[in-house]
């Protein structure tokens, strides 16, 4: 068996890339192997080591593909700022979650710290490491395909690939980069309120109130801007029957190298927990 | 390809739930290949005819259509892709993320092959100035466009379908004169180049007449009322139908709407209305003689808090993004404020407009000065007229102000009236700002409950909105709602009223209403400041222009 990132490496030196751009001459020039390949390959990849994670509780297999997730992270295109403000959140609720295992986990081995009805021993901290790394190795890869990959392009690859119906498909996509823009109207509107006397202040109960009123306000948008954009897509024929696309999604073999690498990492994880004797299924 | 004809027999529509039919015995044929501007009367049917052309509107249990409509013989809407339609919001006509994709996605509805897709969306781009030629890559967000570029770019994606008949719905009412400009030559240009039948509905006529064939008028509930060249009817002369039309709402070239006078008096602080009016009125009316227009006449005294002063801006900056405190800040990119270091006075009885190219930060600079966003950088200060004598302990920036104290000062009218309303009828939505204005002193009520109905009562019969009493807000038109958003605003009595774009897309009669009630207020001493493009407007208020140049 290869050692998974060698896999992923091959791949960014871009020797065997086919320029994609005659299919889709709007897809921006993507700049590495991974954001080139198709949101489907990545999702497929994702699946195996995911199942893995979610299967054994140990930190052997966490490890390796936190490891490699980060090892990939150069090669990957991400940049670290834009990586780091989207996956906060994640690492401090890893944290969160390690902290409290081992505050309340199954106490074991040597007591490290005493404090009244607290207790922190190995047992409990090694547990709390292996909740933390686990959460983690779960959430940053999602993450990092989530970042490299064109909600438009992800949309092309689900009707054309796996046959879902465009209206369902296209309807999202539309749906979607409308949300964006409800964002910004959510901004609007508090400010639109709070011109017209609505306080932010007051008691609990006033408080809802006018966060209600606010959320009333978003929703009307809403409806009204969807109907408009429902008349806009119809009025451009959108809706019956079949379409073509102009945007071809293919599968090249960088995405073929993408899966493989998903099923070797999540095969090297689950051979080196069991090897060392730190797999743990969940349900045994 | 040859444009669409069109054919109506007797045809009539009645939206679902509503008594009255919206179109009522329509006789009607258009040539292929006529640019036709359609116009009437607000609730005339103009688009109700549009979207019924389109195939867009929606045959509904209770709706009900009667005679005929065909385009090209078959009735309207069966022939796929054979109308291509722009409606007035430019945020609700774009589909997709990236130019070239939203562009393809009615040719990829026609099942056009994909080799000859690309080559349709450049031509189509190119046609409409968004060309990869004029700097637009095929991957350009287009979240990221400006309004006019969002409108040319849904031609794009019309033309990219070839259809032989181009509908428009005020595609222009959102944009400013540059914006206009462009899209219409972009619209003449797609249509001189295929041949298309075009109909466009517009109530600022002058932005087409010189531009189609036939001029159309709709009469409310039921036919047409003129049809004929634009030459014949809109030039003064046998024939004209000038006076007529500019009566009926509509904006006739070469005609500005004269303000309607308005009575009242809203003030929150009769105090200061006496103060003002006794001191300064004869230096007031002096201005106004001279022509405000000079910016000498602002110039602040040495005393470094006039007692006319509201605001004054030190160095300020402002940004739609607001600065994160502390650590955060690290993880995004510093928001680039919009513009920077600006000095500036605003002084009771004042008129300022506020012009500049997309993107100047016009409106950011606009909520700033009204305390609804943070300043990004420097100082805003309220003055002695605008705190008055009950809020001398009110904090120094007015961002920092509670609403109940911010409404009885500064009323801000936002440019989608929606976005303001909080009631579920008119009278409760005026109402409500003088049932929430507070002393700050005391956190007493400004108004007692009967104040606050009288204060209700007289903008009612000021806007001409009495009848509508106890309508739902969000079900009145487009100039009702435009006239209640700005009415709302000044039950509370402010002493300054800031208004972004109040006329975009206003039909004569309200700019008229609003116009006039804006000129009582300048006159009274108190202050409005407002982003607009409109010339008339500034004109009409004898305003001083403030031009912002756009971030380098």
């Amino acid at each position: 068996m290869s050692e998974p990132s060698s896999a992923f490496r091959a791949i960014h030196t871009g020797e065997d890339c086919p320029q994609s751009e005659a299919g889709a001459p709007s897809r921006p020039v993507a700049v590495s192997a991974f954001e080139r390949a198709n949101p489907l390959a990545k999702l497929v990849a994702l699946l195996p080591v995911t199942a893995v994670l979610v299967a054994t509780m140990d930190w052997v297999s966490s490890g390796i593909v936190l490891a490699a997730a980060l090892a990939l992270l150069p090669a990957s295109g991400i940049r670290v700022g834009e990586f780091l403000r989207r996956a906060w959140v994640l690492v401090a609720a890893a944290l969160v979650s390690a902290w409290g295992t081992a505050l309340v986990g199954e106490d074991s081995g040597a007591v490290l710290l005493a404090a009244g009805p607290v207790t922190l021993s190995e047992g409990s901290v090694l547990a709390g490491m292996a909740t933390g790394l686990r959460i983690l190795a779960v959430a940053l890869p999602g993450v990092m395909v989530f970042i490299t990959t064109d909600p438009t392009d992800l949309a092309d690859a689900l009707s054309q690939k796996m046959r879902l119906p465009a209206r369902f498909v296209l309807g999202s996509l539309a749906a979607f980069r409308l949300l964006g823009v409800l964002t910004e109207e959510w901004r609007t509107l508090g400010q639109a309120r709070r011109a017209r006397g609505v306080g932010a202040g007051g008691n609990p109960f006033r408080r809802l109130g006018s966060w209600l009123g606010q959320v009333f306000g978003l929703m009307v948008q809403a409806i009204r801007r969807a109907t408009k954009l429902a008349v806009t897509m119809e009025a451009r024929g959108f809706g019956a029957g079949e379409r073509t696309w102009a945007r071809e999604s293919t599968f090249t073999r960088i995405d073929v190298r993408v899966m493989l690498g998903g099923f070797a990492l999540a095969a090297l994880a689950v051979g080196l927990s069991v090897a060392s004797g730190a797999f743990n299924l969940v349900w045994a | 390809m040859p444009g669409a004809l069109l054919e109506a027999e007797g045809w009539g529509w009645r939206h679902a739930g509503r008594p009255a039919a919206a179109v009522a015995g329509l006789d009607l044929t258009v040539p292929a290949g006529q640019k036709v501007l359609l116009a009437g009367p607000s609730g005339a049917g103009k688009s109700t005819l549009l979207y019924a052309l389109a195939g867009v509107l929606d045959p509904a249990d209770e709706s009900e259509e009667t005679g005929r409509l065909l385009v090209d013989g078959a009735p309207a809407g069966q022939l796929r892709g054979h109308a291509g339609l722009v409606q007035q919001d430019p945020e609700t006509q774009v589909i997709l993320s990236r130019v070239g994709d939203d562009a393809a996605f009615g040719a990829e509805n026609l099942q056009v092959p994909r080799e000859q897709i690309w080559d349709r969306v450049r031509d189509a781009l190119e046609a409409v100035g968004l060309g990869e030629a004029q700097g637009i890559a095929l991957s350009r967000d287009t979240s990221k466009l400006s309004g006019g570029q969002k409108q040319r770019l849904a031609l794009a994606g019309i033309l990219a379908m070839r259809p032989p008949l181009i509908l428009l719905d005020e595609p222009t009412a959102n944009l400013d004169p540059a914006g206009v400009l462009e899209v219409r030559d972009a619209v003449l240009a797609v249509v001189r180049r295929t041949g298309a039948t075009l109909v466009v509905v517009e109530h600022r006529l002058a932005v087409w007449a010189e531009h189609v064939d036939r001029l159309l008028v709709l009469e409310p509930g039921g036919g047409i009322s003129h049809d004929g060249t634009p030459g014949r009817l809109l030039s003064p002369g046998p024939g004209s139908v000038r006076q007529e039309l500019a009566a009926a709402g509509l904006w006739v070239p070469g005609h500005v709407p004269v303000p309607a006078p308005t009575p009242h008096n809203w003030r929150s602080n009769p105090a200061q209305s006496e103060a003002v009016s006794a001191a300064d009125r004869a230096a007031s009316d002096l201005q106004l003689q001279d022509g405000r227009g000079q910016e000498g006449t602002t110039a602040a005294g040495p005393d470094p808090l006039p007692a006319r002063l509201l605001l004054r801006a030190g160095g300020l900056s402002v940004s739609r993004e607001p600065v994160k405190p502390g650590w955060r800040r690290r993880f995004g990119a510093a928001p680039e404020p919009a513009q920077r270091d600006l000095d500036l006075t605003l002084e009771a009885g004042e008129a300022v407009v506020v012009t500049g190219a997309n993107g100047s930060g016009k409106s950011t600079l606009l909520l700033t000065l009204a305390g609804l966003i943070p300043a990004h950088a420097g100082t805003l200060t309220a003055g002695p007229a605008l705190k008055g004598e009950q809020g001398t302990r009110l904090p120094e920036d007015p961002y920092r102000w509670k609403a109940a104290d911010l409404v009885s000062r500064i009323g801000t009218v936002f440019q989608e009236p929606e976005h303001q309303f909080v009631a579920t009828t008119v009278r409760d939505e005026l109402l409500f700002g003088p049932r929430h204005a507070r002393d700050p002193g005391t956190g007493r009520r400004l108004f007692s409950d009967e104040e606050a109905a009288g204060r209700a009562e007289a903008l009612l019969v000021a806007l001409r909105l009495t009848e509508l009493a106890e309508v739902n807000p969000f079900t009145l038109s487009g100039g009702e709602k435009r006239r209640l958003s700005v009415a709302t605003v000044l039950a509370a009595g402010p002493e300054v009223v800031f208004l972004d774009e109040p006329t975009f897309g206003q039909d004569a009669t309200t700019w008229a209403v609003l116009v006039g009630l804006l000129r009582g207020i300048v006159a009274e001493g108190r202050s409005v400041v407002a982003v607009t493009h409109d010339a008339d407007f500034a004109a009409a208020l004898q305003a001083r222009t403030l031009t912002l140049e756009a971030a380098a």
